[in-house]
């Protein structure tokens, strides 16, 4: 719901996991029904505030993979990491009915509008696919045209999320170009061999800057230096270019 | 991984400063007291390995911001910045 008063501190709110799935092996998307949910824009994120029977708590923050609705439904998609403090939780235990603390939504500067017409490139390395997932499904929500191109680069074919959803969306008309860059393992037959994204990529896989898209790109914070680089390198203004970083451990704490 | 690697975008911190600011301060431009880059915070560079938050500026590495929250008091040191520019017009779900 749009036009939400903003004055006043973000408060926690109680969530309930209302659906569950698995995005791939290591990544689960949790539905959440939230009381009292302020409605949200694409790009935003929330801090799950998980609490021990000892008082001891964790915040982290995750982005909302759900395109904006007005039903008090948000989803998040949570990558697993093997010594994380929450994701295993959140990811393997975590049942349908449990109730959970979120805060948000939060972020107010990596966020696209409805009411941006311009060409947009979405640049996503693994999980910082998600906020930018929300973007994509605000667009196809609202029904806009604006020019929306994806590079998402993913270790190996079977750590892409939301593919068949991506798949169909960019099988439709004025619709948003998708490629894959595959860091590690590709699929058969695939013209590019595995590896980072290159200049030669960027030149191929993103739109040129005589567009002047506004560029949004998510990822580790490796990733991001090194791809904002080449974007730049490519003759993208660096004031276009809108940056959300998970950190080197790709949980945010 | 090195440790220039190690930080998150201003972004990040908008749950925490949430608590004492009634606006979103992330997409508020602010003054770095060191170069006089102006830049919304959202691009400031998000130090997290620390009993707090501390923001640089991502062009000069001038500390901008540190907050701690400890024992139910928190403290915030903004003289890295001149200003905060902040957009009170009404604004769509940003907080």
């Amino acid at each position: 719901m749009a036009g939400t008063a903003v004055l006043g501190t973000v408060t926690w709110r109680s969530a309930s996991v209302v659906g569950l799935h698995d995005e791939t092996p290591t990544a689960t998307t949790l539905a959440l029904a939230v009381r009292d949910w302020p409605g949200h824009v694409a790009g935003q994120h929330i801090d799950v505030r998980l609490t021990a029977a000892d008082g001891y708590s964790a915040v982290r923050s995750y982005s909302i993979a759900s395109a904006p609705s007005a039903d008090g439904r948000i989803e998040i998609t949570i990558e697993r990491l093997p010594n994380g403090e929450v994701s295993p939780y959140l990811t393997q235990q975590v049942m349908n009915g449990d109730e959970l603390e979120v805060r948000g939504p939060i972020g107010g500067w990596f966020v696209w509008r409805p009411e941006q017409t311009g060409p947009i490139q979405l640049v996503a390395g693994g999980s910082g696919i998600v906020p930018l997932m929300a973007m994509i499904r605000s667009r196809a929500t609202v029904g806009s045209t604006a020019p929306f191109r994806l590079l998402y680069s993913v270790r190996e074919p079977g750590a892409i999320f939301y593919r068949d959803e991506l798949r169909s969306l960019s099988e439709r008309r004025d619709s948003l170009i998708v490629t894959y860059a595959y860091t590690r393992v590709t699929p058969k037959d695939w013209p590019r061999p595995a590896g980072r994204i290159d200049a030669e990529l960027i030149g191929s896989g993103t739109w040129p800057s005589n567009l002047q898209p506004s560029s949004y790109v998510c990822g580790p914070t490796s990733f991001v230096e090194h791809t904002t680089d080449l974007l730049i390198a490519a003759g993208h203004d660096r004031e276009r270019i809108k940056t959300e970083r998970f950190g080197a451990s790709g949980e945010r704490k | 991984m090195s440790s220039s690697m190690n930080y998150l975008d201003g972004n990040a911190a908008a749950g925490e400063l949430s608590r004492i600011f009634a606006m979103d301060i992330t997409s508020a431009e602010g003054q770095c007291a060191n170069c006089g880059a102006k830049k919304r915070f959202a691009e400031a560079h998000l130090y997290m390995q620390c009993p707090g938050l501390v923001a640089r500026c991502a062009l000069c590495g001038h500390v901008l911001l540190r907050f701690t929250n400890v024992r139910g008091r928190v403290f915030l040191d903004l003289r890295g910045m001149t200003y905060l520019s902040v957009d009170t017009a009404p604004q769509e779900a940003s907080n």
